[in-house]
């Protein structure tokens, strides 16, 4: 079994030195253009760090400061604090955020929702590109299809599936749940589970479907039947892939407020993620600025980590899922 | 400190559940997969070797058909979810937008007459054309100019690092960055809010910028926010556009002497037009469903609410599934057009490629 062309990359990442800069043209248009664009250029990504920022050194003022002064007067001012951090994640008064147990909340949501899709999007794609049977066209278009149903479109009933059942004609198919508690994060498993199936099914297909024939050949040769290619040769191989869908749907799991806010929010503190809480802060005690901003960069400090630590994996995602179409 | 970690038990105890869940699942799926197929091989290899022995001629194509099982096995859990998570509410949903509030009677078109009539409704849905028509055409070209400017310039990647970093941040809490922005102290405080504190600067008066309706002032600044989020993955995606151009084409370019301006129109933009129109349709579909931002920033107040934000009120505040579904509805009927517009430029490229 020999791999001639290894999977290509999905994305078309060439780095070309093209532009050489000692032609005649090159020089004159460097000389005429980079002043000017290096100087737009700073003023949009100044534009784009600053209100960040911003955030992010008035979490570590103390409270009256962020209050009474703008968090640029820190520079001629310096006073550092801790006290926000603790006080919205651990802090004991209702009104303080206690973040500490909507981030485990969060944790808690995210991990599975991040693993059954990826598990049932892989399974599917490999069906959808490489088992022979009829009809297969059919629905991997239906799939595909799929990926433009608003959410909207599906909340109301879905929140009906979970809490009444399925009722036909007046004869109970299916019963309720009737989940309460911390019974609830199954709900938002499963919701978020369907919400990833058609995108991640597309974006696995793109990439399966592109593995060198010859060696699913062989190895059919060789006696394998599906489920042990499936394991041993496809897994292996699209694990950059899968990665880049992971980390889609990590944060966008993560990230996620409406989702929460109607599956979730029946157990209130006890299944809460963090988005709905901060989002519950932002509107009610909207001028507790020191909850706030050092809120904010608690629900934000994961999602960066996974960000900055695989952006490799998230950008090829997203050249794959929108470039080649 | 008033955290307890044992407190959390149950949260830990659900979250293992769901892992062994989720191992039992997917493996005993493989597992069967793998080995009823083996078995039922075998015996029907026996069979067909004992057919063989009494002569039996051997019918083609019984292959073909136990694939069709496997397959349906691979992909049973994504079907299975799609039905009940997706296909069924869709048309379900479809139903309820012509029943009233709780689903008792059938009003025919009266949720969409509802729609289009009431003022407020109106609003909400002029809200959405506006944010529509703004927010993926500045994300697009501020996406599309930083792409440009950067382009092999010094330090590129940490200055596309810079602008790319809000795609990790949570609509929520980019909505609490930006709040800050416009947060609001009355004329003689010092201001807390860099906009305000940028107008004090200039000697005008500070203003509460959310409640300020004209022009649509309030949902221009929400707009901000989520432009602030876009042109990020724009910029990505058109940068990528732009390093596959071929190097020959620009180098040929510079030698008949293009100047800048023309190389933008003549030569980049229309080599990278099919990468612009996916992000277009991407921004816009997103743009569509924005829920979060006016959420967290306004609650709709002050005229600033969206066909996203006012189908979660109406559905799930207010207790109108009927009026929640009909905006559902249209806001699916809205992204059809668009995704048959992707459809077909995908095709015609497809076929010129």
């Amino acid at each position: 079994m020999t791999t001639t062309n290894p999977p290509a990359a999905a994305v078309p990442v060439t780095k070309s030195g093209g532009d050489r800069p000692n032609t005649a043209a090159g020089r004159v248009r460097k000389k005429l253009s980079s002043p000017l664009a290096t100087g737009i250029a700073i003023v949009i990504a100044l534009f784009w760090s600053v209100p960040t920022f911003g955030l992010l050194i008035s979490s570590f003022r103390p409270e009256d400061d962020i209050k009474t002064t703008g968090w640029w007067s820190f520079f001629t001012d310096p006073q550092l604090t801790l006290d926000n951090y603790d006080e919205v994640l651990f802090g004991g008064s209702a009104s303080s955020g206690q973040l500490a147990g909507y981030f485990i909340n969060s944790l808690v949501i995210t991990i599975p929702a991040v693993l059954f899709p990826m598990a049932i999007c892989a399974l599917a794609a490999y069906a959808l590109a490489w088992i022979d049977f009829r009809g297969r066209d059919w629905i991997y278009i239906l799939v595909f299809a799929l990926q433009i149903v608003p959410l909207q479109m599906a909340l109301v009933p879905l929140l009906r599936f979970f809490s009444q059942g399925v009722e036909l004609f007046g004869v109970q198919l299916l019963p309720a749940w009737g989940l309460s508690g911390e019974e609830l994060f199954i709900q938002v498993w499963f919701a978020h589970t369907c919400f990833a199936i058609p995108f991640g099914v597309y974006l696995l297909h793109n990439f399966i479907s592109e593995l060198p024939k010859d060696v699913m050949e062989a190895a059919r040769v060789d006696g394998a039947n599906h489920p042990k290619i499936f394991r041993t040769i496809v897994l292996p191989l699209i694990t950059p892939v899968l990665a880049s869908f992971g980390i889609f749907q990590f944060l966008w799991v993560w990230n996620d407020l409406l989702v929460a806010l109607i599956f979730a929010s029946g157990g209130g503190r006890d299944t809460n993620p963090m988005t709905v809480r901060l989002a519950e802060l932002a509107g009610t005690r909207g001028n507790e600025w020191q909850r706030l901003t050092s809120g904010a960069f608690v629900s934000m400090i994961v999602p960066l980590i996974v960000f900055l630590s695989l952006q490799r994996y998230f950008v090829r995602g997203l050249l794959a899922g929108s470039v080649k179409g | 400190m008033n955290f307890d970690l044992a407190d959390q038990a149950d949260k830990f105890v659900m979250l293992l559940g769901g892992l062994v869940a989720f191992v039992v699942l997917v493996g005993g799926l493989l597992l069967v997969l793998d080995v009823i197929p083996t078995k039922l091989a075998e015996r029907r290899e026996a069979r067909l070797a004992a057919a063989a022995d009494a002569g039996v001629p051997i019918a083609p194509g019984a292959a073909r058909g136990r694939e069709g099982w496997l397959a349906l096995g691979f992909l049973a859990p994504a079907l299975l979810l799609l039905s009940i998570g997706l296909i069924f509410p869709a048309i379900r949903t479809t139903v309820l937008s012509f029943m009233n509030g709780d689903s008792t009677r059938w009003v025919g078109f009266d949720n969409y007459t509802w729609m289009f009539g009431q003022p407020d409704i109106q609003n909400v849905l002029l809200n959405t054309l506006v944010w529509v028509l703004v927010v993926p055409t500045l994300a697009a070209t501020i996406g599309l100019l930083y792409a440009i400017m950067v382009d092999k310039a010094r330090g590129e990647a940490v200055a596309k690092a810079l602008i790319f970093l809000p795609m990790a941040i949570s609509f929520v809490g980019a909505s609490i960055i930006w709040k800050f922005v416009y947060a609001y102290r009355s004329g003689e405080q010092d201001q807390i809010g860099l906009l305000n504190q940028i107008v004090v600067w200039f000697g005008g008066e500070p203003r509460q910028w959310l409640l300020e309706e004209g022009f649509k002032l309030n949902t221009l600044l929400l707009i901000v926010i989520m432009i602030w989020i876009q042109a990020g993955f724009a910029m990505v995606i058109l940068s990528a556009a732009i390093k596959a151009i071929p190097a020959e084409i620009v180098e040929a370019a510079k030698i008949d002497g293009t100047n800048a301006w023309q190389m933008f129109w003549r030569i980049t933009l229309p080599a990278i037009r099919a990468a612009l129109i996916v992000v277009v349709v991407t921004i816009t579909i997103a743009t569509l469903k924005v829920f979060d931002i006016v959420r967290t920033m306004t609650n709709g107040n002050y005229d600033t609410s969206v066909i996203a934000n006012e189908m979660y009120n109406q559905s799930f505040r207010y207790g109108e599934t009927g009026h929640g579904s009909a905006l559902a509805v249209f806001l699916f009927v809205l992204v059809i057009p668009i995704v048959i517009f992707q459809i077909r430029n995908i095709r015609k490229q497809r076929s010129e490629a």
